[in-house]
């Protein structure tokens, strides 16, 4: 066949056009403006270059609370939402009646609308003035004492944004997993059973090895999408999320681009590459640890 | 031995039935508050599980208080012109890289397989200057260019493309067939089913997303329905019109619970092939 | 039509880097004439489907020019040479029933060969019932089997009446018994039809049953070209020997010593007019007999009664390969399994070959 070079890019032209002008030219951009100090968005101009972007967004107490919020709601719904999916994978893949039902409810998060959903867990967990609360009615039930939600403690609003979190993570890892479990050759197991293994030994010995790519995929991923929580902060308390002090690292970026504060690309392109730094960081160890553990 | 298994398959069952109430319950939820008449609403200190007097009042106030109607078409026009262009720019790629022989064709894929490791966070700063720039903040064109391209499902489709066996090609080329007729009349046929698949997992991304047109937009005649219900939320219904506010939820997620009952399995496959979210 | 290649090569570079390219099909001269079956048989890799591709237009030359009758075609597009191709694994396409595939190619053409949609609709009836699938016309390919999925191809192939039609392992898809029904189907299509058929196989038995001419093929070079029969009793070389004819013919080390053949100290038969030398001895299978008189002395290892053959199967010190296969009538078996059976041989059964070029050196013995 004669190589047709022309014909060929003509084919591609329209991917290349897009992504050169809205991926891969941003991408340079945006190293650029992190560095260019005193960027003016109106006047387009600057009035130096070096870190003081950097060194600005490290100080600003905004940035260290996203921070801190980011990092916390990583911690907790990574290993929670992961082990959760396998348990909830493991019973789905040990019964035979009623699992493809329980597997199409499991997935309905998944297309659902995060900011829509948002607001029915941000009414069942609010307290006002007509009434505490679904949930809070739950909490009485058990003699404990009505808290908000939405507006009170910081603990409470992130136990908040943790269930949502995780109710919204869950099913891509539940799917993920049970197809994973599903693909272990049930020959391993039946050649185990005849070896007399008990189940906690099959479930260590061959299924936890057999699967942990897949685990081991969705904890990569899992810090990855943590890292970049936002919507869901959105949905339970509202864009302003400095004062409700539930921002999170990628709130912080749009904040400082757009909105009450927003004006500031360059701060937010420094946000944005800290940001990319940490879960570019957080992926390498992961791949490192995973090399060492995952079996094949 | 025999009982101890028993209590485990029922403890498994309770598990199950457990996570999908909590799956369902706000679903239910907020279907149910929908339903029930503001007044009565508000008079429930302790929530009612049911309502014996549903009401669709608050779907007439849920459209004509706040502009839904329009958002709803927004979003519509959004999605479809979205994913159409998508079509046009990832299915002549994808031919390009798995039909197709040319010089440098090895490097710009492994650049495209690069792009896909970058963040949307990353680029989206430059993207937003960009739109402002060429004074398209408010305009679909603003919303729409920087969302119509995707390098996973160029790759996801010039995988599929690369299995069509080569005789058909040849067989094609014997009679005369163009490629570009190959390409309408052979290979989009036999790969409609991940087409199919891409444009659905592509059309959930447009109806779900948020980030992009709270950026771009901030007049509310081209808010998407993620605006729309973040407008509600912020500005209500004039007084906290938890029942209406509900009644727009419902209206908002039924376009893709419904795309998702219909295409279940699709949606599935699709999803485990390697769709993530966020 | 009359197909001519002049020097026909095709050179591939190399998928290692650096090293020299790979000769698929290497300096082709031949003439195929108007109107045949050509079968071209090669072992898998001899470059036969390249051979066949740069017939089709599919693949350009490296060297060489080709024609179809006195036209130069090198140059010109496999659309505008007028072919059918029909491929080892069908290549019909799944989403199109049986019609539309058939009409596929007639959809292409433009210009004053433009058709209407009733004459493509008739054309592709036509093409369907000399192949006897007209009553499947609105399956799909999936729905069909594989002998069926054949004739399909095989009609659209046909479809556009072409000069030349290009088979590429046809039949290698199909199980035995349908390989044999079919073999006859294509021999019917291509008498009825006239249209010169190129036929690629690696199965010598499928190219010796049905084609008028064989071409035989090894590491892109034709080998020998000529009708069936002959390629099997008059082979060029030893590769030509063995490649042709179930059970494959034995080959044993020899020599040739003062007007005799002989394998490893054995004397067979005598020649005239060959000077001593070592040599290969190849021996038809069906060219032995037993003979306690003969010259071949072979250690018996086992007899196989097939109904009107017996296969005799013994051993030889100078054997290349495993064992040596002899084929003879019922009547003539020995009656223990062990121990020695002497031979006598067929003369016209026996090949001799150069030991380093492996040509074959004519015995000339009439005189």
């Amino acid at each position: 066949m004669k190589k047709n070079g022309f014909k060929a890019w003509l084919y591609l032209l329209p991917a290349v056009i897009f992504l050169g002008v809205f991926m891969l030219y941003p991408l340079i951009d945006v190293f650029v403006y992190s560095f260019e100090e005193g960027y003016n968005s109106a006047s387009q101009t600057y009035y130096g270059v070096g870190g003081y972007n950097y060194d600005y967004v490290l100080h600003d107490p905004y940035f260290m609370q996203a921070l801190r919020n980011t990092f916390i709601l990583v911690i907790i719904t990574v290993p929670l939402s992961t082990g959760l999916a396998l348990l909830i994978s493991l019973a789905l893949n040990s019964i035979k009646k009623l699992r493809m039902a329980f597997q199409t409810i499991y997935f309905l998060p998944y297309v659902t609308n995060t900011l829509a959903v948002g607001l029915v867990f941000m009414i069942l967990f609010k307290k006002t003035a007509y009434s505490d609360g679904l949930v809070n009615v739950l909490i009485n039930l058990f003699g404990g004492g009505s808290v908000d939600f939405i507006d009170g403690p910081y603990w409470a609003k992130m136990f908040v944004l943790c269930f949502y979190t995780i109710w919204i993570v869950l099913p891509f890892k539940i799917l993920i997993l049970t197809s994973a479990l599903a693909s272990v050759n049930e020959t391993y197991y039946k050649a185990a059973r005849i070896d007399g293994t008990s189940r906690w030994r099959m479930f260590t010995k061959i299924t936890l090895p057999m699967i942990s790519p897949m685990i081991f995929y969705l904890v990569i991923t899992g810090f990855i999408g943590a890292f970049k929580a936002y919507s869901d902060s959105v949905a339970l308390f509202g864009t302003d999320l400095n004062a409700a002090g539930m921002n999170t690292i990628v709130g912080y970026v749009y904040d400082m681009l757009y909105g009450d504060s927003g004006g500031y690309p360059s701060y937010a392109s420094a946000a944005a590459i800290i940001l990319f730094v940490i879960v570019l960081t957080i992926t390498v160890i992961n791949l490192m640890i995973s090399k060492k553990k995952v079996h094949y | 031995m025999k009982a101890r298994k028993h209590i485990l398959t029922v403890l498994i069952y309770i598990l199950l039935s457990v996570w999908g109430i909590m799956v369902l319950f706000p679903f239910y939820w907020m279907l149910l508050t929908s339903v029930k008449s503001y007044g009565a609403y508000n008079s429930e200190y302790i929530p009612e599980f049911f309502t014996l007097a549903p009401t669709l009042e608050n779907y007439i106030e849920a459209f004509t208080a706040v502009d839904l109607a329009r958002y709803f078409l927004n979003t519509l026009i959004f999605t479809v012109v979205t994913t159409a262009i998508m079509l046009v720019v990832i299915v002549p790629a994808a031919f390009a890289f798995s039909r197709l022989d040319f010089r440098g064709k090895n490097a710009v894929f492994t650049l495209f397989l690069a792009l896909m490791m970058i963040p949307n966070e990353l680029v989206i700063i430059t993207n937003f200057q960009t739109i402002t720039d060429m004074g398209l903040r408010n305009t679909f064109t603003g919303l729409i260019l920087p969302s119509v391209t995707s390098v996973f499902y160029i790759y996801l489709l010039k995988e599929n493309f690369e299995q069509i066996p080569d005789e058909l090609y040849k067989a094609a080329k014997v009679d005369g067939t163009s490629d570009m007729k190959y390409l309408l009349k052979v290979m989009i046929p036999i790969c409609k089913p991940t087409i199919i698949t891409i444009v659905i997992l592509k059309v959930i991304e447009c109806w779900n997303s948020f980030v992009w047109p709270r950026l771009i937009t901030d007049d509310k005649a081209y808010f998407l329905v993620s605006n729309g219900i973040e407008e509600i939320r912020e500005n209500g219904f004039g007084r906290e019109n938890i029942p209406a506010m509900m009644a727009a939820v419902v209206v908002i997620s039924l376009p893709l619970i419904v795309l998702f009952i219909v295409f279940r399995k699709k949606i599935m496959e699709g999803v485990s092939r390697g769709g993530t979210k966020g | 039509m009359k197909i001519t290649l002049k020097n026909l090569t095709k050179r591939f570079p190399n998928r290692t880097k650096n090293m020299p390219d790979v000769t698929a099909v290497d300096n082709f001269d031949l003439e195929i004439p108007d109107g045949k079956l050509i079968g071209l048989l090669g072992p898998s890799g001899c470059g036969k489907s390249t051979a066949l591709n740069l017939i089709s237009g599919l693949e350009t030359p490296t060297e060489g020019k080709i024609f179809f009758d006195s036209d130069d075609v090198t140059d010109v597009p496999p659309e505008l040479r007028g072919i059918g191709l029909v491929f080892q694994n069908y290549a019909l396409y799944p989403h199109l029933t049986v019609m539309q595939n058939i009409i596929f190619p007639l959809e292409n053409l433009k210009g004053n060969k433009k058709l209407t949609k009733e004459q493509m609709k008739r054309k592709a009836e036509e093409a369907a019932k000399l192949v006897q699938i007209d009553g499947l016309m609105e399956r799909r390919p999936s729905e069909l089997s594989g002998g069926q999925q054949q004739r399909v191809a095989i009609a659209r192939a046909l479809v556009k009446t072409p000069r030349v039609l290009l088979l590429d392992e046809p039949l290698s898809n199909l199980d035995a018994r349908l390989r044999l029904r079919t073999r006859e189907e294509i021999r019917r299509i291509q008498r009825e039809t006239g249209i010169t058929t190129i036929f690629v196989t690696h199965d010598q038995e499928e190219a010796m049953s049905i084609s008028d001419l064989i071409i035989v093929m090894k590491d892109g070079k034709i080998q020998q070209t000529d009708k069936p029969q002959k390629v099997y009793d008059d082979p060029k070389n030893l590769f030509v020997a063995k490649f042709l004819g179930t059970p494959a013919i034995n080959v044993f080390v020899g020599s040739i010593k003062h007007g005799k053949v002989f394998i490893g100290d054995d004397p067979v038969m005598p020649v005239k007019g060959i000077e001593n030398r070592p040599v290969y001895v190849g021996i038809r299978p069906e060219g032995f007999i037993p003979d306690e008189n003969g010259g071949l002395k072979c250690k018996l290892v086992g007899v196989e009664v097939m109904g009107r053959d017996t296969s005799i199967i013994s051993n030889h010190y100078a054997l290349e390969g495993e064992t040596i296969r002899a084929i003879v009538d019922s009547d003539q078996a020995p009656d223990s399994e062990s121990g020695e059976i002497r031979f006598s041989v067929k003369p016209h059964k026996l090949f001799i070959f150069d030991k380093e070029t492996e040509e074959r050196i004519y015995i000339n013995n009439e005189d």
